[in-house]
């Protein structure tokens, strides 16, 4: 079983079109870069200078990797990992 | 109780405990039932709050008219008060929200000037903003960046959770214009710094995040992420399931946004028992049910929900 990387609208230009894709590797920074050597040129549009960009969210099994260790947050085969833009939201 | 108006009996919501979904008798869960408010939502706090700040620092003058972005609990809350202090209200909202939120609105006099589907809330701030620009003499509350949203859960929500249970170890909350989770947790961080914060943030269907460029996002300025410990992202399906185990095992008829902070909240229990921590838990019941029947969230099967939520804004 692999870690299922769930693509944006807006990134799957990358991806040939798909919502999901496979990933692997041991931590979200593992798990980029082997997105990159798969979809070249999408870790730019995650990263800058090192850290997920300001209106990047990425989520390991539903939780903002910003408070679970960032970049070096653990992932392991069955995890799901969810990339999204960030957005104000509905009813407020 | 008694208030010399209905605006004096905003807060003071009743925390209860819920013995049915707590896991274990060491993790505890209790619900504060915001939907208690006078127009039925947490919204009331910070409608009121943000008026009364704009009132006393003299932005807000006699008969001047209020302009805010909102697909719905602000919006009600803001037309609400306005109503009662003599002040027209013009609401940006995305066309996408349930026609109940429109029903209501309209009945409290906010005039509604609808903002495109694609895009959601981003796409109804930035149609207020331009709109704000044409009309100079019209008051822009703005909940996104208004400290006095934040502030009227730093002065009313959290003190409250605190008196009633001085043993609360976690709060539970939605994230969206955020103002509840800054207000809350800069209070427990000065008054009970071990209260851990946890936010739950709606998961929408494509439609709502665009196509728009990942630089043009948007985070509210009253974000500050040293407020919250913990972060998760609940989409469609959990909110509407948990909604639905809330009112089937503790008589609470809740909104769908509460379903997805009662996600995390349990997200949360779980970690508890499996780390053999006490842990009391408390979320946030932030609306009532009743605004959401027409979206179909609390009939047929959970397949059927997800579906028709789908690319509606339901938090």
């Amino acid at each position: 079983m692999a870690i299922e990387v769930r693509i944006p609208t807006i990134l799957r230009t990358y991806t040939g079109g798909e919502r999901a894709v496979e990933g692997s590797g041991a931590t979200v920074t593992e798990l980029i870069d082997k997105l990159e050597a798969d979809h070249a040129g999408i870790k730019d549009r995650l990263l800058d200078n090192g850290e997920a960009r300001r209106f990047v969210n990425i989520y390991v099994n539903d939780e903002d990797i910003r408070f679970t260790g960032g970049l070096d947050t653990a992932v392991a085969d069955g995890d799901t990992v969810v990339i999204l833009p960030a957005v104000a939201g509905g009813a407020r | 109780m008694r208030f010399d108006s209905l605006i004096d009996s905003v807060g003071g919501t009743p925390l209860v405990g819920l013995p049915a979904l707590s896991p274990t008798p060491d993790v505890r869960l209790w619900a504060k039932l915001e939907d208690q408010n006078p127009t039925g939502s947490i919204k009331d706090r910070a409608a009121l709050g943000m008026i009364l700040r704009a009132e006393k620092e003299g932005l807000l003058q006699p008969g001047a008219t209020i302009l805010e972005p909102t697909s719905g609990n602000t919006g009600i809350s803001l037309a609400m008060v306005a109503s009662q202090r003599g002040y027209p209200l013009v609401c940006v909202m995305p066309e996408n929200t349930s026609i109940e939120r429109t029903q209501l609105l309209s009945m409290w006099g906010a005039r509604i000037i609808p903002s495109p589907a694609a895009g959601g809330s981003n796409e109804a701030v930035r149609v207020a903003k331009r709109i704000a620009g044409e009309n100079p003499d019209w008051v822009m509350l703005y909940q996104y960046g208004n400290p006095a949203n934040a502030d009227a859960h730093y002065e009313g929500t959290a003190p409250e959770i605190l008196a009633d249970l001085p043993e609360i170890t976690h709060f539970v909350a939605g994230l969206g214009t955020t103002g509840t989770l800054m207000g809350a947790g800069r209070y427990f961080r000065e008054h009970k710094p071990d209260v851990r914060i946890v936010a739950a943030e709606p998961r929408y269907g494509e439609l709502v995040y665009g196509l728009r460029n990942l630089d043009e996002g948007f985070i509210p300025e009253l974000y500050d992420a040293s407020m919250i410990d913990s972060r998760f992202s609940v989409g469609p399906r959990d909110a509407v399931r948990r909604v639905r185990e809330l009112i089937a095992t503790e008589g609470i008829f809740a909104g769908i946004s509460t379903g997805a902070i009662l996600h995390a909240a349990l997200a949360q229990a779980a970690k508890c028992v499996k780390a053999g921590e006490s842990a009391d838990i408390v979320f946030v019941v932030c609306d009532g049910g009743w605004k959401y029947l027409s979206t179909g969230a609390y009939e047929g099967t959970l397949d059927e929900a997800e579906d028709r939520l789908d690319g509606q804004l339901w938090a």
